[in-house]
């Protein structure tokens, strides 16, 4: 299987999904489901390679010429996430066979779906950056479409823009980030830009290039601030909840992160801004996910803190920290996965997400309730499951970082991480005991709750029996994949041991501390909610995003009245305003303003005074008020210029002129006889001093430009060819004759055409008029 | 004789610009005239003036000619020129036979949505 087979062969199913839906009596998702899944094995089988720390590379050329081709690159971090990615995809669009009806709009769904493990796939795999930022783009598309695939909801279509607007946003931003990598490094090629790491950071960009590829990276993993379009996307279908916006496409920042970790990390800019920015979204999305109703939302609010602590990890870049972040990875995947199964089939069953309204279902849905058990203390970081594992080591990298960090942040983080810690614990408790346990009131549920039928809660019971699974083993992943990963992020090879006991020790007591204090806040959460509702901000981060997405298109109507006034004058005043001042900046920053070398000819006294007529023939267009008065000045003007051109040696154009005005001044006359007078035109003082500034400036920027073009002559004008060839390959003496009819043929034959559509032009204004009073005659 | 033809046509630019942007659609009409004709000199200036014969070949004598290109393409602008010009003089009458008015202050299109 080679790789870019890999990366295309979703986009080429989903080609195929509406044939599927025409001549298949199953239901699409069975079909679509076999890919997933084979490329998941064709994966697994890079396994063995990748633990020897092979690389497998594939390249199509593209545009070889920029150093952009479609190159793919695989390596123990891009194995893990295709991994993830197919076998939570696999498990996901299982999952919606269940639930998502005949009635839904099943080609779509299954489309964007393809679309989105496709465009994925691309992102892990990309060598080249311009290839992954397509992929990118392409991602936040599909997150899209899915988050809005209940149009006609206005909730969904809320949560599709925002979510679109954000991360587009921060994706443009890192796009700018890969432009100054290469104008730094002079590559778009992952491995290259690796190569040169040193250069990019020692170069004057590197604050720039760092702030704007985070900004990307935050956006699309929901980091504070940005993460407010999460909660809002949990509109999308459940299994696109747990399948992009928990599983996969928030993980895409969290895998620029860690794949650029060794051309970006390490400097002190990296380890605070980004770990300083994971570990307050880690604390506040998990304080946050305590007041949620929404099922969904507390699981949105559950992944954005779980992001935050793998982006924390990620900001120490210590390699205990790359190993937790990417051991807590795959562990999220699961647990996470497996929890949003459980409040679809909870939705599903009962018909609401509202933690109020449920209780008591653990005996009504038993199998669901222990994959919502199993999944809540994975995360809550309960022995033995595979959540505890990563907790551990999430407390012992916060607490090693003496030496790396400043003093302060050796009480700080750790503090921090068992503050976050304890809000996990108790909206997972919350979670489950709520929902599973709690009081049952069925009379407020529009459905009768029952046991989901088995395509619902097997994907839910895999997903999570991996939770238990590699919480009870962990050795069955840390050198097949753990490593590798990490390995691949660090630069080096990295051993991995993880192990359940590392004797009574800090980060022990720490989880102890965790479950202890969460007990006691989940038992008093009514107070604690209570005061939270007090604690919280008028200002919110929803009610500025909300405010600009209001402004600016308001903002953008008032420029916008300002400039298409639906004056002719006024579009004019801005064009050439615009033009002349350009060029006369041009001049004045380029210091063009001495004129040498200019190449005159003489002047005959003749030839003054014709330029004294054509002047004063300008001016009476201009300030006569009577219309013969101002046509008689224009054939002056007219007249004069063929004269000059007799002056000049171009005798074709003199008689061109002179026929062409001759016609054009009784075109004038007839057409201004049937118009009004001139009448002098009552103007405001400001508007004629706009007028006559704008007139004057393209006067002057005109004259500049002449005499320049006149000073610097720097190639040999082509007309020499012409004159020396014209005989020899036209036979014709008269040169100008000879250019139009054969050299530039073609020109001439735009020309006759403009005049043909002239005519047809004024011919068609004449008839209408014609047409219309024969109507009116009837 | 280039900076007396260049002074002339920054003037006729001048002019021809102002009449542009005055109300009156006939005004507007005069001064694309105007500009057109500033247009054609300007290209003939930058392609040197008075210099040589005219560029009628005569076999077999070592003349000098003035620049043929140019004026090839000042012979297209004119004629190109012209059909412009009779085009918007029959736009301006027609919009004064429909619309009753020729200042452009009143053909403000649609009015906002």
């Amino acid at each position: 299987m080679s790789l870019s087979w890999a990366v295309f062969s979703p986009f080429i199913l989903a080609i195929f999904v509406p044939l599927m839906k025409r001549y298949s009596k199953l239901h699409i998702g069975w079909l679509v489901s076999i890919l997933p899944l084979a490329l998941f094995i064709g994966f697994l089988s890079y396994i063995p390679k990748v633990m020897n720390g092979e690389t497998v590379y594939h390249v199509i050329e593209w545009i070889p010429s920029l150093g952009i081709n479609i190159a793919f690159y695989l390596d123990g971090l891009s194995l893990l996430f295709a991994m993830i990615i197919t076998g939570i995809g696999f498990f996901v669009v299982i999952y919606s066979i269940g639930y998502l009806g005949a009635k839904e709009n099943l080609v779509n769904f299954y489309i964007y779906i393809l679309m989105f493990m496709g465009a994925m796939l691309g992102v892990v795999l990309s060598n080249n950056l311009i290839v992954l930022f397509v992929f990118w783009e392409l991602t936040s598309i599909s997150s899209f479409l899915l988050i809005g695939f209940w149009y006609h909801k206005p909730e969904s279509k809320y949560g599709a823009q925002k979510a679109l607007l954000i991360t587009v946003s921060g994706g443009l931003a890192m796009l700018a980030s890969f432009v100054l990598i290469w104008v730094v490094t002079g590559s778009f090629d992952i491995r290259e830009i690796i190569a040169s790491a040193d250069l990019i950071k020692s170069s004057d960009y590197y604050l720039a290039i760092l702030i704007l590829f985070l900004l990307g990276a935050f956006t699309k993993s929901a980091q504070f601030p940005f993460h407010i379009w999460l909660p809002n996307a949990m509109e999308a279908p459940t299994p696109i909840s747990a399948y992009l916006h928990s599983a996969t496409m928030v993980k895409a920042g969290i895998y620029m992160m860690a794949r650029s970790s060794l051309f970006l990390a390490g400097t002190p800019e990296w380890t605070y801004i980004v770990s300083l920015v994971g570990i307050f979204t880690m604390v506040y999305a998990g304080y946050m996910a305590l007041t949620q109703t929404d099922l969904k939302a507390i699981l949105a609010y559950s992944t954005i803190s779980q992001l935050g602590l793998i982006t924390t990890l990620l900001g120490f870049n210590t390699n205990l920290a790359i190993i937790t972040a990417v051991f807590h990875l795959f562990n999220h995947a699961s647990f996470k996965g497996s929890l949003f199964m459980v409040v679809g089939i909870v939705d599903h069953e009962t018909g609401t997400r509202d933690i109020r309204k449920l209780g008591g279902l653990a005996k009504k849905m038993p199998i669901t309730a222990t994959v919502a058990g199993i999944g809540a203390l994975a995360m809550a970081g309960i022995p033995p499951l595979n959540g505890f594992l990563s907790k551990e080591l999430f407390f012992k990298a916060t607490v090693s970082l003496d030496g790396i960090m400043a003093p302060w942040t050796t009480w700080f983080f750790p503090t921090m991480a068992v503050l976050g810690a304890i809000f996990t614990f108790a909206y997972s408790m919350r979670l489950f005991l709520k929902v599973f346990f709690g009081k049952p009131q069925f009379e407020k549920l529009d459905k009768k709750p029952h046991e989901a039928p088995i395509g619902l809660w097997l994907p839910a019971v895999i997903l999570v029996s991996f939770s238990v699974i590699f919480g009870l083993f962990p050795g069955l992943i840390e050198n097949s994949i753990v490593s590798p990963a990490a390995s691949a992020v660090a630069g080096e090879t990295l051993s991995v041991h993880i192990s359940h006991w590392h004797g009574l020790n800090l980060p022990l007591l720490m989880t102890i501390i965790v479950i202890g204090v969460g007990t006691v806040l989940y038992i008093n959460l009514a107070k604690f909610q209570q005061l939270q509702a007090r604690l919280t901000p008028k200002i919110s981060l929803n009610r500025i995003y909300d405010w600009s997405i209001d402004a600016i298109p308001k903002t953008g109507k008032i420029i916008t009245d300002r400039q298409m006034t639906g004056f002719l004058r006024d579009y004019l005043v801005f064009i050439l305003g615009y033009v002349s001042l350009s060029i006369l900046a041009t001049m004045f920053i380029k210091n063009t303003w001495t004129f040498t070398g200019l190449d005159l000819a003489s002047i005959e006294i003749y030839e003054v005074l014709l330029a004294v007529l054509l002047v004063a023939g300008a001016l009476g267009v201009l300030f006569f008020r009577t219309r013969l008065a101002a046509i008689i000045s224009l054939g002056i003007v007219g007249f004069s210029v063929s004269l000059f051109f007799i002056f000049f040696r171009a005798p074709d154009l003199a008689l061109t002129q002179l026929i062409v005005e001759t016609i054009s001044l009784a075109l004038f006359l007839l057409a201004f006889a049937q118009l009004p007078d001139l009448k002098p035109e009552v103007k405001k003082w400001s508007e004629k001093t706009v007028n006559i500034v704008i007139s004057v400036a393209v006067g002057v920027t005109i004259f500049l430009l002449i005499l320049m073009a006149n000073g610097n002559r720097y190639y040999e004008p082509i007309s020499e060819w012409f004159i020396e060839n014209g005989y020899a390959l036209a036979g014709g003496t008269n040169l100008v004759n000879v250019i139009l009819v054969d050299f530039r043929g073609f020109d001439t034959l735009g020309e006759i055409t403009v005049l043909v559509a002239a005519a047809l032009s004024v011919y068609a204004l004449i008839r209408l008029r014609l047409e219309k009073r024969s109507e009116s005659n009837e | 004789m280039e900076l007396l033809i260049a002074f002339v046509i920054a003037i006729l630019f001048g002019i021809g610009t102002y009449l542009l942007l005055s109300r009156s659609l006939l005004r507007v009409v005069l001064g694309t005239a105007i500009l057109s004709h500033a247009t054609h000199l300007t290209i003939l200036t930058m392609g040197r003036l008075k210099r040589g014969e005219a560029p009628i070949y005569v076999k077999d004598a070592l003349l000098s000619y003035s620049d043929p290109l140019p004026q090839a393409l000042i012979l297209t602008a004119i004629v190109i020129n012209f059909g412009v010009t009779a085009f918007l003089l029959v736009l301006a009458y027609r919009t004064y036979q429909e619309l009753g008015t020729a200042d452009l202050s009143e053909l403000r299109g649609v009015s906002d949505e």
